[in-house]
Parts: C-alpha cells; sequence; structure tokens
C-alpha cells in the first residue's frame, strides 16, 4: 500500500532558502555601508589635511607692491606626504592669473571666497582630490584676490580603502557563515517536530490506531488534531468491518455446521455404499468450502498485515512448540507424530501472528499428505537466516510442478482426493517474503516433501 | 462422557448433540448464558462446549467466570471466527482449547481426549475387564501387568469395542470412528487395526470374535 505522494518544494528547503538569502543580502548590505562609511571616513581626512594646507598656503601669501608674494611654508607640502607617494599639484592665482603652480588644475572664477570647496576631477589622467580656498588681499594701494588651490592623488587613500574593503568582507563572510549555521539549526529543529511527529506515526503497529498524547507545538495543533480525528474515525470503521466479517462469518459458519454435524450422523446411520459415499462427497464439499473462506481471509489478512509487520521479539522454538501442541489432537488422529528438533531457542523479531500463520499452513499440509503412523520432522535452527524446516515422509510434490506450487490456487495433481484451497504455501510464501525471507520446496532423497522457510 | 453444549442455534444444537449421542456421549443443551451458568452450577460434566457468541452475553463472561469459580470442568470453545486473533484471548480467558465451525466431530473428540488427558487424576476413567485393565486417557492397556502403549487409532477402535462387550460393531461403524472424512483408505484398513489388537490382547481374558459379514465383537471369556 506503498502510495506515490505528490511532492511540492520541501519545508526544509523553502525555510533554509528564506534564511540564507536573507543572512546573504544582509551580509552584502553590512559590506557596503562600512566601505562606504571608511571611504566617507578617509575622503574627509583627506580633505582637513589639503584644507590646511591650503589656509596654511593662503595665511602666507601678503600684498607686497600690487604683486602677491608667497612664502610656502615647506609643511604645507610635507603634511600631505603618503606613504604611497602621492602626487601633490599646487596652483595659484591672483585675480584669475596663475601666479605659481600648475597650469589648468582649476578655473579661478568659478571660486569664490573661502572657507574650502572640495571636489574631484582628473588631471594629468589620475584622478585627484582637490581643494581650493580665496581669500582678499587689501595693500596699501590695491586690493586683490589670491586663490590657492592643492590637489592630491589618491592612491593612498585607496590603499586604506582596499584594506578596508578586505576587512569589510571578511566581516561580511563571517556574518553570513554564522548566519547559515543558524539557519541549519533553526530549521532542523524546526523541522525537527515534524520529524518527531512522523517517526511516532511510522513506529506503530498496524492495530495501533490511537490518538497522539504527546505535547506538540501550537503550529502543528490542527494538523495533529486532523490527524488524530482521521485515527478516530479509520479505527471505528475498522471495528465496524472487523464484526462485520465476524457476523459474516457466523452467518456462513453455523449453518455449514448444522448441515456438517447432520451429514455426519446421517453417515452414522446408513449403509448401502452409495448413500455413504454421497454423504462423505457432500461433507468434504462443506469442509472444502469452509476452508477456502478461512483460507482467503487469512490471506486477506496477511496481505494487509506484511505492509505494516507489527515485529516483536519472539522465540521461533516457543512458537513451533505452541503449533505443535495445537495441531497434536489433529496428529494423533491419524497416528501422526509431531517430532521438533533443533535448536533449543531461536530467538527472532517478526511478526508473530504471520509467522503462526504460515508456520501452521506447511504443517497443516505435511498432516494431510504423511502416512498414517509417520513421523513429521520439525527442525528449527537459529540463524541468520533462521530455518523453520518441515518434511513428512508422504508422497512429496510433483518434480515438473515444484516451481508453481506456491502460486495462488495452485494445487499438485497428486493432491485430489485431499481437502485443500491452494492457498496455503502461497500464505507461507507471502509471509517469509514479508520477513526478507523465502519459502523452499524439495523433495527428500528417501521420499516425502520437506518446505524450508528461512528468513 | 457427559457434555454441556452451550449453543444459541437451536438447529446446529440439535445436530451436535445428535451425532454426539451416536458417540455413545450424553449431552445438555443450553442455548442461553443463564441456562449455560444455571447447567454448569448444578451438573457434573466431564466437558462444556460453549459457542461464543450467544443472545443474552459474550461466552467469554461465561469462561471468566466459570474459571474464576471452584469448577475446573475443562471448556472447548466452538467459534465461527478466523482462528489466530481470538484464539489468543480465548486461551487467555481459560478455554483449554477451541474448535472453528464447521468441525469434524472426530477432531473435536481428539481434542476433548487431549484436554482430558491433561487434567487426567481428576477422574478415574478407566475400564477394568477380567486381567485387563484400559485406561483410554492415558492411552494405555494393562493386560496381566504388562503395559502396553496403545496408537490412537487402536485405542479408539478398543474403546468402542469394550463400551459394550458382546455387542457387534459393523466394520463401517468401526471405519466411521477410526478414520476422518478426508482420508482415503478403505473399509477393509479396519482388519489392520482389529488384527493389531488382538494382538495386544493376547494373554488376556479378552478376545474379538469376527462375524463374518457382520463385523466385530468383543468376548469376555
Amino acid at each position: 500500500m506503498t502510495e506515490t505522494v505528490h511532492v511540492s518544494g520541501s519545508l526544509r528547503n523553502r525555510l533554509m532558502i528564506t534564511l540564507i538569502g536573507g543572512a546573504a543580502m544582509l551580509a552584502v548590505l553590512l559590506f557596503v555601508v562600512v566601505r562606504s562609511y571608511a571611504a566617507q571616513v578617509a575622503q574627509q581626512g583627506q580633505d582637513s589635511i589639503l584644507r590646511a594646507s591650503v589656509i596654511s598656503i593662503l595665511d602666507a601669501a601678503v600684498l607686497r607692491n600690487g604683486r602677491v608674494e608667497i612664502d610656502i611654508p615647506y609643511a604645507a607640502f610635507s603634511m600631505l606626504s603618503t606613504t604611497s607617494d602621492d602626487r601633490v599639484f599646487y596652483a595659484v592665482h591672483q585675480d584669475d592669473v596663475l601666479v605659481s603652480g600648475y597650469d589648468g588644475l582649476i578655473d579661478p572664477a568659478t571660486i569664490q571666497g573661502t572657507p574650502a570647496r572640495f571636489s574631484t576631477r582628473r588631471y594629468q589622467g589620475t584622478p585627484v582630490r582637490l581643494a581650493t580656498a580665496s581669500r582678499v588681499l587689501v595693500g596699501a594701494t590695491a586690493r586683490s584676490r589670491i586663490t590657492v588651490s592643492m590637489a592630491q592623488t589618491q592612491d593612498a587613500m585607496a590603499g586604506t580603502l582596499n584594506r578596508i574593503s578586505r576587512n569589510a568582507a571578511s566581516l561580511g563572510a563571517g556574518f553570513f557563515v554564522l548566519a547559515v549555521g543558524l539557519s541549519f539549526w533553526a530549521t532542523s529543529s524546526t523541522i525537527g517536530q515534524l520529524q518527531r511527529l512522523t517517526t511516532s506515526v511510522a513506529r506503530r503497529g498496524p492495530q495501533d490506531l490511537s490518538a497522539f498524547a504527546k505535547p506538540v507545538p501550537v503550529e502543528m495543533l490542527p494538523l495533529v488534531s486532523s490527524l488524530n480525528s482521521l485515527m478516530g474515525r479509520l479505527d471505528h470503521s475498522l471495528k465496524q468491518s472487523e464484526d462485520f466479517i465476524a457476523e459474516a462469518a457466523h452467518r456462513v459458519r453455523t449453518p455449514l455446521a448444522t448441515v456438517r454435524s447432520y451429514a455426519e450422523a446421517t453417515l452414522h446411520r446408513v449403509d448401502r455404499d452409495e448413500n455413504r459415499a454421497a454423504l462423505r462427497s457432500m461433507i468434504r464439499a462443506i469442509d472444502e468450502s469452509s476452508r477456502a473462506a478461512g483460507q482467503l481471509l487469512d490471506h486477506a489478512m496477511i496481505t494487509f498485515r506484511a505492509d505494516h509487520l507489527d515485529r516483536q521479539d519472539i522465540d521461533l522454538v516457543a512458537l513451533v512448540q505452541d503449533l505443535v501442541l495445537r495441531l497434536t489432537p489433529v496428529a494423533d488422529m491419524r497416528d501422526v507424530e509431531l517430532a521438533i528438533r533443533g535448536d533449543a531457542s531461536v530467538p527472532y523479531s517478526g511478526d508473530p501472528i504471520l509467522l503462526q500463520n504460515a508456520i501452521r499452513n506447511v504443517i497443516d499440509n505435511a498432516l494431510k499428505y504423511a502416512p498414517s503412523e509417520s513421523t513429521v520432522d520439525i527442525c528449527v535452527t537459529g540463524g541468520p537466516p533462521c530455518r523453520i524446516g518441515i518434511c513428512d515422509q508422504g508422497p512429496g510434490f510433483p518434480p515438473d510442478e515444484i516451481a508453481t506450487l506456491a502460486t495462488r490456487f495452485k494445487r499438485g495433481h497428486n493432491a485430489e482426493g485431499i481437502i485443500g484451497s491452494g492457498l496455503g504455501l502461497t500464505i507461507a510464501q507471502d509471509v517469509a517474503l514479508a520477513h526478507d525471507g523465502r519459502l523452499v520446496l524439495s523433495n527428500q532423497t528417501e521420499g516425502g516433501a520437506c518446505v524450508t522457510l528461512s528468513f | 462422557m457427559k457434555f454441556l453444549l452451550v449453543e444459541d442455534n437451536v438447529e446446529l444444537a440439535k445436530a451436535i448433540s445428535s451425532r454426539m449421542r451416536l458417540d455413545g456421549h450424553v449431552v445438555d443443551n443450553a442455548y442461553k448464558l443463564e441456562d449455560a451458568i444455571g447447567f454448569s452450577e448444578t451438573g457434573e460434566y466431564d466437558l462444556i462446549l460453549l459457542d461464543i457468541m450467544l443472545p443474552d452475553g459474550d461466552g467469554r463472561s461465561f469462561l471468566k467466570r466459570h474459571r474464576s469459580g471452584e469448577r475446573d470442568t475443562p471448556v472447548i470453545v466452538l467459534t465461527a471466527r478466523s482462528q489466530v486473533s481470538d484464539r489468543i484471548s480465548m486461551l487467555d480467558l481459560g478455554a483449554d482449547d477451541y474448535v472453528t465451525k464447521p468441525f469434524d466431530h472426530a477432531e473435536l473428540e481428539a481434542r476433548c481426549r487431549a484436554v482430558l488427558r491433561r487434567k487426567a487424576g481428576k477422574r478415574q476413567s478407566v475400564i477394568a475387564l477380567g486381567n485387563v485393565v484400559f485406561d483410554p486417557v492415558a492411552g494405555t492397556l494393562t493386560v496381566a501387568g504388562v503395559v502396553i502403549g496403545l496408537r490412537n487409532r487402536e485405542l479408539r477402535l478398543l474403546e468402542v469395542l469394550i463400551s459394550t462387550p458382546g455387542q457387534i460393531f459393523s466394520k463401517q461403524k468401526l471405519f466411521d470412528r477410526l478414520f476422518s472424512i478426508d482420508d482415503d483408505a478403505s473399509e477393509n484398513a479396519i482388519e489392520v487395526y482389529i488384527a493389531r489388537l488382538r494382538k495386544h490382547l493376547e494373554g488376556s481374558d479378552l478376545k474379538i470374535t469376527t462375524l463374518r459379514g457382520l463385523g466385530y465383537r468383543l468376548d469376555h471369556d
């Protein structure tokens, strides 16, 4: 009864993807924020040095006879020295005319007054940061506007920024790894609740349809309560069909039993051979039909249980002894002895009801075919694989049919005159297969059939 | 033997008891749980045959009550249900065995015998005739102090013959007692068992006489 369920996505994957995706986005965001903040700080650092440099040059400017004179302080350049040998450009303009420095660094017409202005531009093919400030000098005869510009390449700052970026990237990666770990933990602890429920459903025996009593998280409550209600309904309908089968069996078997008892009583009273033969056929027919009905029910029960083995720790020897005790009166009637040999105890984990049914069917068969005053030999040995061999001294299996005898409703051609349904060996084989084992039919060299169940 | 048959289906009860009376048993019929309790508390029975589905209650409650009382009369359950699952509860409640309807009377008798053998010692069912002592429950025959073990069919044959010494039993009657319906033996197979019994009875006060065309008779010197 393994049915295919359509799978659409996975809760675990969805949770993982959401959590890990979120973590990745956060990590990237963290990197970007840290990097841009660092860039901003570094730029501010460079700017304040440039400003200081520009201001110190401006401060050194004096107007003498209408001409500007600047004694550029040494510190104005030394303060700009970096480890990366950044280049420095400067320009001094007096009333928009370049007095000293590099030409084309700025257009002084655009610059108005202090404080310093900053801009980033390219100069001589290199990106530079430019600080410009101007000041109006008033001399004895004239007033003049002095504009000082100072530009610096950004190699050192780029290096610093790269370093900070690397650190920020490691920080982001570390955060990401930590978040992924946390997602795994959170996902499995959430899914774990579901899995615990699944295991407790799967572990149940076929008869266990009781409600779940263990506490579950509030989100799983609707699922568990609908599961419980389903179980309740299933239990109810199973009980109903069990009752129905019991009632049906009762109704069919009771009149059959009446007919059989009367037929037997009549058989004892009649003497004519043809009447006796007729009565005997009648009784055989009754036995045949009641046996077939019983075996069909057993077979249905086995097919159902085989999918949900109710494995228990049992002793196969005790199980066989129990069966032999039950079958001894029937064996006695025909003076057949049931002998058990083999190990004293064979522990095995299997479904006792199924195994009992299988072994009973095989012993039943042996009893039917065993000649009077013979022995049916039952040998139980421990494994793995555990083996139960049941050998009689009857006619044995027809060699040409031995491969097909365990097929449903298949009976040997020498089975005529012996009541049977053709399901006994099928049941035994199904039970063996359900226990990952097998059923082997063979004939003994000295005559007689042997059925070996191994699992 | 004296049986109490608890079975609510009147037809079936009549059929079973008429069949059992043919074997010389005494059968009381109880059709309800109430009657069953009354009978079992007042009468002495060798065995109780109990149906599980009864109109005024479950046969299991009878079993429980029966087991909790002083009485230890063995109970064989007649069930119409499939064996396995019911069996456990039945034996747990104190039934000694069970048969599934419809049942072979020979099998029922064999089961009764097995149950009584397990409970042996309570009741003396030994038959002593001349220098022969026959214990059908233990399955032994003692001839002039020598104990002989009997096979099941020999035992059942002797049981029939010794029940009424001097009466003639036809081959057919004896065959019906010894072989079940699905045994494919011929009626002449009886001769084998008669011969064996004769051998066991050598040197005793009993002998089996063949009456040609009529059957066999156990004679006591």
